[in-house]
This record gives structure tokens, C-alpha cells and sequence, in this order.
């Protein structure tokens, strides 16, 4: 394999070693980020002309200490380095080691070795460690383990050239052997090597421990090694242990033949400095309130912006093309059903954009670890983690890119809560059906001198969403099972200014995933939404238009008139409009009549069309100004009470619908995306639809 | 302990939680400095052998050590 103009090479280290870093230094923008298959873990591959004549596939591995797996993530990276016959086994592993901490870095380096995979060690950090004091004998070393050993720094991709031929030179398997399994283990191992044709007798031992996670393995293979481990009683976690030890004995010897000068704690000064201001129990908490208040600022407002432009800007390319093109269904289907849904994937990323800049930032300088070490205890009591607190606030912008955050949490019981109840935080999207039904129904009236009672009641709202967060996490806490145990044992990083290029890819990455992965969906239902407020059945539609012109030509309507009228007939006769009376039954004990029951359906696209809908069925026209809707609704009578249609009990009830509905498929989408199916996102929207339905049905019973 | 304090790892209390700890360099005779707890007294940051990483209360309680 080594004269093969294409290599596989893998990346592996542990986090915060730079490996990322060594990664975009590689392969620039020639990379995508992909899924393992059957899990949510990003698989990032990239391709790298290593020489005139070799090109690499690079895979950047998330971050392990070692091949004994605690998360999803690192069951990814055993099961890879193991199976000798998998699509991802790599020719070649480029192990990236933090020079100021070698000795945790280098027992992964003894797994490898041990896997028989040829590897290069690439020492980065060495600035750093220069900075600490640190001395290394690099051929020492390299003699030692008998790996190729190259210093590099991953931020300013110095020592890469050498490590480009080093990658693409011959490489020969290191000869040594660090560990050695028990005498009487060693003819089972040599069997279960052979009979699935693995590299070494350390893969054997691995997959004797590990079967279960083994996904590479049938069914039958994998009950035959539970029975053998039972049989000759073997006991993972007492040789995992003896193992390490002895690694590091092996890994001590070897530090102690190398290093000249041990670190000194004086080059970390900063970060202890730094850290007793930012965990501080008071001023740790103001100051990373400030961040999480900026981060959903920005989201909030300086993503409207563009936002703002994005909106527009479908909107001209829509009417542009609506008078370019011929009349006809394929057209409209093109001008009305095709970009305005495409439009309603592009309007999200500049949220995305912005929030995953700031979170990159985070985990960049190292202030994610000391988030998570603020928060953790308070999270955990709701079964949450330390981690979900930034997705949870960032949930008050929009769900989408909140949930696309919690990839950085790795239990995976704690993701998967954090993304279900993060769509109970109330989203910018909310916000226009809030503002409306609140200027309905609650008097502006000054509860004290300066504080407004509509204000309180969108506060008191906002608050609403949050409690049923937390309550539906605490429920999920007593119910969902898992047998992946909840560890915090993280890495307090030394801070560091960001590396920008690194922010930039990471918006990239995200922002791709978003408009291709979630994008397909949200355009497939935004056209079937389309479809269903533009078509009726039969001639229905027909029979309107030509109803609303006779009553025009009787009534000598002007042409805006006539449109407005039109409209409203045309969406009552619908699809949407069919579906609106059809449930209206299940929806007046809500207090709301078919008109509500067609502006639920529509705005199932996205909670803001709501005002849009209402807008069209009460021919105001076609017009989003809220002081224009609020006033023809407040003055709509309800035919059967002759009272005003829009109650308090009314409002109140709508009111609490979208505070807890899903009303979302773009975050449908995003969930369905993040979980690897439609299970979870099926009964997210059951739950909330129903928690919804309940609530409201209780609001509008109580108060009517 | 009390931050500041540093003690010696005499063994672990927690088989399945050991190999972890094993792994971050948590080895039996090698020493442990207490550095400071968070806010609210959970978790705890420590630094071993020139690293530093912070773990639960819980998980630092199978720990056994020497002062």
C-alpha cells in the first residue's frame, strides 16, 4: 500500500491537540463533513496532494485519549482503527500530539503502535512547551518508539512540508510492542484475529472487550465472543486498567530518556489568573451572562439585517419572474411555491452563521470547558448537561441553529434532551403572533409607572417557554434510558486567542449542513404547503374568482379591492382552506373558528406566517403591518355571539398554542437531521401539539 | 482536601470509572493538586501530572488518596 498514489491517512490525538487545525492546514477547502453512518458524529474528510505524485485522503478522528471508547464519538474511532476491512481502516494514522502534555497524547500513540498501523507522531505545540521550559531529544525519541517524529505548529502550519513527506514517504510499522495480553489469552486472540481478518493481536483483544460496540460485526459473530468472554471469564475493565498502567510505565520511561526539563507552572499563570476571574462565584457568572446576552443579541438583531435583504430579495426575484414567465400551473408552482421556499431556507443563515462564529470562538480561546464547569451542576438537576446552557439560550433567537449546537454536547442522553426542549424556548418567530395577540387582548395600560402590562405579558410568555423546557427535561431525565453512563472528565485548556481561519470553516461546515441536509425537507413540505393554499378541489377556485368578479362588477369595486376579496375566497376554497373547516370541530373548544383553523395549517411552514394567513382570509390584503391587522381584527364580529371573534379568552388561548406548538418544520427538519431519523422528531410534535392543545383548551375554558 | 492542597493517588473506589481516570493520567502514586471548585462547589478542577481537567464530585470520590 505505501506506493499507492492514494492514501488514506487518518488524524488522531486527543481534543484541544490541534487537530483540527493540522486538518484545514491540509486540505484548505477541499473538505466536507459527512456522517458515520447509523450515528450522528460529523466524519470529516479532506484531500491533501501530499507530493508531485501522492494525494491523501485525510480523515480528521474526533478527539480520544484512548481506543477504550466513553461516547459515541470514540466508539467511531475504535471501531475504525480495528476493522482492517472497513471503508475508513487507514493506511497510515498522523498522530497529533500536544507538546506541553505528552504524556497523556502518547498512550494513544502506544495503541496505535500496538494496532500495528504505521504511524507518524507530529509534535505540536512546541512554541508552548518552549514557552513552559520543556526540552526534547527528538532523536531520542524517535528511536524510542521508532516512529517517524515531526514538530509542527498546526496555527501557523510551520514544519508541514516535512510532515507532507513524511506522510507520503514509505512507512514501515513501528517494531515495538508496548503491552502484551496474558499468556493464556494470547491462541484465543490469534484465532479471533484470523477469523476476522484483523491486523493484529491487539485488534483481537479489543474486539474480545469491545464486541458489543463493534458495529462492523453480525449478530452471530457478536453472541459467539459474549459467550467466549463468559467462558473463560473475562473481564474488561480489570485488563483495561492494568493495561493503562502499564502504558504509562512504558510511556514514563520513555519521557524520562527524552525530556531534559520538566515544565515549570509558571507559563500557565495566565490561565489561573484568567480563571479565578471567570469562575469566580460572582463575576463568573456576570461575565458569561454578558457573552450569552451578546451572542443572543447579535442573533437577534444584527442577523435581521441581512436577514431583512434575504427576505426582499426572493420577494423581487418572485414578482420579477412571475412577470417574466407565461401564466400556467408549472410557473406559479416555480414563482410561488419553489422560491419563496427556497428563500425560507437562505433567510436562516445568517443566524446560523452568526451563532456558530460565536461558539467556534468559545471553544476556541477554551472558555466552552469553564461554561460547562459554571453550569454543570445546575443543568444536571433537569437532566441536562453544562454544555446544553448555550443551545437552550441561543433557542430564544431560533431553534435551528440552537439545536445544530448541541453536537458539542457528547453524552448522548443529554444531546438528545437538550435538542427536544429546545424548541420551547421562545424563537423570533413567535414574536409576531405574539405581538399582534397581545395588542389584541391585553390593555396597554401601566401597571407601575414605567412597566407596561402587554410587556409583562410577553415576558410573562417568554418565561412560560423556558418552565416547560426545563419541566419536559425533567420529565425526559426519568424517562429515557441509556447505558452510556454521564462522565464529566473534561480538559481545562490552556486559553488561547482563536484561530479566525479555523471560526471560518466552522460556519462553512454548519451552515452547509444546514442548507443541504435540512434544506431538502423544508423545501419539500413549504411546496406541498403551497400547493394546498393555492389548489381546491374540483372547480372550487374557478367558482370563486368568477363569484368575487360579479359581485365586483355589481358593486363597482376598484381592482384592489377586487383582489383582496379574491384572495380570502380563494384560500377559503383550498385545500387549506377544506382542512381549516375540516378541524374545526377538534379546534372550537379552543374558541377558534375554520378562519384560525387555515392560519394554524399555513403557519405549520413557520409560526410568522400566521400573521400573513390572517392577513389574506380576512381580506386585509396582502400586508404584515401589525397595527393594520390588529385593527381589522379587533373589529371582527363572531357571527354566533355578535361579540368581537378575537376574546380574551380567544387571544389568551392562541396566545399559549404558539407559545407551546412545534409550528416548525424547519426545526422538524434540523431534529430529524440531528437524531438520524424520524422517530424523535415525530414525538417532539406530538408532544408539543398536544401539550399545546391542552393548555390552550384549558386556557379558553377557564376564561370563556 | 481544600484548594490548594495536593495528595497522592492510592487507588480507586470505581472499576468501570477507574479505566477513565487511569487514562487522563489519574495513576496510582503520582500526585493530585485540589485547584478550586466551581461556584457551587461541584465540579472541582485538579491538575495531574501538568494537566489540568475538572470532573464531579462524584467521580472524584472514587478516588482514593494519601495525604
Amino acid at each position: 500500500m505505501a506506493q499507492s498514489p492514494h492514501l488514506r491517512i487518518a488524524l488522531a490525538g486527543k481534543p484541544n491537540s490541534g487537530k483540527s487545525s493540522l486538518f484545514n492546514q491540509l486540505t484548505g477547502l477541499n473538505q466536507k463533513t459527512g456522517n458515520f453512518p447509523g450515528v450522528t458524529v460529523d466524519k470529516h474528510i479532506g484531500y491533501c496532494q501530499l507530493n508531485a505524485t501522492t494525494r491523501a485522503q485525510i480523515i480528521d478522528l474526533p478527539g480520544t485519549f484512548s481506543i477504550y471508547p466513553r461516547t459515541l464519538d470514540e466508539k467511531i474511532v475504535s471501531e475504525i482503527l480495528v476493522d482492517a476491512t472497513g471503508e475508513n481502516y487507514p493506511d497510515r494514522v498522523v498522530l497529533v500530539a500536544d507538546a506541553t502534555n505528552l504524556k497523556n497524547c502518547f498512550l494513544l500513540l502506544t495503541q496505535m503502535v500496538d494496532l500495528q498501523i504505521p504511524t507518524i507522531l507530529a509534535l505540536n505545540m512546541v512554541d508552548l512547551a518552549a514557552q513552559a521550559g520543556m526540552e526534547f531529544d527528538i532523536a531520542q525519541l524517535q528511536k524510542q518508539l521508532d516512529v517517524p517524529v515531526v514538530m509542527i505548529n498546526a496555527r501557523t502550519g510551520s514544519g508541514l512540508d516535512e510532515l507532507k513527506e513524511k506522510m507520503a514517504a514509505p512507512l514501515p510499522k513501528s517494531s515495538l510492542h508496548v503491552y502484551e495480553p496474558d499468556a493464556e489469552l494470547i491462541p484465543i486472540l490469534d484465532k479471533i484475529q484470523a477469523e476476522l481478518h484483523l491486523k493484529s493481536r491487539h485488534a483481537a483483544f479489543i474486539v474480545l472487550q469491545q464486541w458489543n460496540q463493534m458495529n462492523f460485526l453480525p449478530d452471530p459473530k457478536k453472541k459467539e465472543l459474549q459467550q467466549l468472554a463468559h467462558d473463560i471469564r473475562f473481564f474488561p475493565a480489570k485488563y483495561q486498567g492494568a493495561e493503562t498502567v502499564q502504558r504509562y510505565g512504558f510511556i514514563q520511561g520513555v519521557l524520562n530518556a527524552v525530556t531534559s526539563k520538566v515544565a515549570d507552572k509558571e507559563w500557565k499563570k495566565n490561565t489561573y489568573r484568567l480563571d479565578r476571574i471567570l469562575t469566580h462565584k460572582i463575576w463568573g457568572y456576570v461575565i458569561f451572562l454578558f457573552i450569552l446576552f451578546s451572542i443572543f443579541q447579535s442573533i437577534f438583531l444584527i442577523a435581521q439585517v441581512p436577514m431583512d435583504w434575504i427576505d426582499q430579495g426572493f420577494a423581487n426575484l418572485s414578482s420579477y419572474l412571475s412577470g417574466v414567465f407565461p401564466d400556467g400551473p408549472f410557473f406559479d408552482l416555480i414563482t410561488q411555491g419553489i422560491v419563496p421556499g427556497i428563500g425560507g431556507i437562505v433567510i436562516f443563515i445568517p443566524q446560523i452563521a452568526i451563532l456558530f462564529a460565536f461558539i467556534s470562538i468559545l471553544e476556541e480561546t477554551g472558555y466552552m470547558a469553564r461554561v460547562v464547569f459554571l453550569m454543570d451542576k445546575i443543568m444536571r438537576k433537569f437532566g441536562l448537561n453544562g454544555k446544553s446552557v448555550v443551545p437552550l439560550i441561543s433557542g430564544w433567537a431560533c431553534a435551528i441553529p440552537a439545536i445544530m449546537a448541541t453536537r458539542t454536547i457528547d453524552n448522548w442522553k443529554d444531546r438528545l434532551i437538550t435538542i427536544f426542549v429546545t424548541p420551547f424556548m421562545s424563537c423570533s418567530a413567535r414574536l409576531p403572533v405574539f405581538a399582534i395577540m397581545v395588542g389584541l387582548v391585553v390593555p396597554a395600560n401601566n401597571l407601575l409607572w414605567f412597566i407596561n402590562l402587554q410587556g409583562v405579558a410577553l415576558m410573562g410568555l417568554y418565561l412560560l417557554g423556558f418552565v416547560a423546557a426545563l419541566g419536559t427535561a425533567l420529565i425526559m431525565k426519568l424517562w429515557v434510558k441509556t447505558t452510556e453512563k454521564s462522565y464529566l472528565l473534561m480538559e481545562m485548556p490552556t486559553y488561547r486567542t482563536p484561530k479566525w481561519s479555523n471560526v471560518g470553516y466552522t460556519i462553512l461546515e454548519k451552515t452547509n449542513a444546514f442548507v443541504f441536509e435540512a434544506g431538502k425537507v423544508i423545501l419539500a413540505i413549504s411546496i406541498v404547503l403551497w400547493v394546498l393554499a393555492s389548489y381546491g378541489p374540483g372547480d372550487a377556485m374557478q367558482q370563486a374568482e368568477q363569484r368575487v368578479t360579479a359581485q365586483a362588477q355589481q358593486n363597482n369595486w376598484s381592482a384592489e379591492d377586487t383582489e383582496r376579496v379574491l384572495a380570502a375566497e380563494q384560500l377559503e376554497n383550498s385545500y387549506a382552506g377544506k382542512l381549516g373547516k375540516f378541524i374545526e370541530p377538534a379546534i372550537r373548544p379552543l374558541g377558534y373558528d375554520w378562519k384560525i383553523g387555515i392560519a394554524l395549517i399555513t403557519s405549520f411552514a413557520a409560526r410568522e406566517v400566521f400573521v400573513g394567513t390572517v392577513a389574506t382570509i380576512y381580506s386585509i390584503g396582502s400586508t404584515d403591518d401589525t397595527a393594520t391587522v390588529k385593527g381589522r381584527l379587533k373589529a371582527e364580529v363572531n357571527p354566533e355571539t355578535g361579540g368581537p371573534r378575537f376574546t380574551p379568552a380567544v387571544g389568551f388561548s392562541l396566545l399559549i398554542f404558539y407559545t407551546f406548538a412545534m409550528q416548525c418544520m424547519s426545526t422538524l427538519a434540523i431534529v430529524r437531521r440531528e437524531t438520524k431519523g424520524w422517530k424523535w422528531p415525530v414525538i417532539q410534535l406530538a408532544y408539543m401539539t398536544g401539550l399545546a392543545y391542552l393548555s390552550a383548551l384549558a386556557v379558553y375554558q377557564l376564561m370563556a | 482536601m481544600a484548594p490548594g492542597e495536593t495528595a497522592v493517588i492510592a487507588g480507586f473506589h470505581d472499576e468501570e470509572l477507574s479505566v477513565k481516570l487511569l487514562e487522563m493520567g489519574f495513576l496510582p502514586g503520582s500526585s493530585v493538586r485540589f485547584n478550586y471548585a466551581a461556584p457551587l462547589g461541584d465540579p472541582v478542577c485538579v491538575t495531574i501530572s501538568g494537566f489540568d481537567l475538572s470532573l464531579r464530585v462524584s467521580e472524584a470520590a472514587t478516588i482514593a488518596i494519601l495525604r
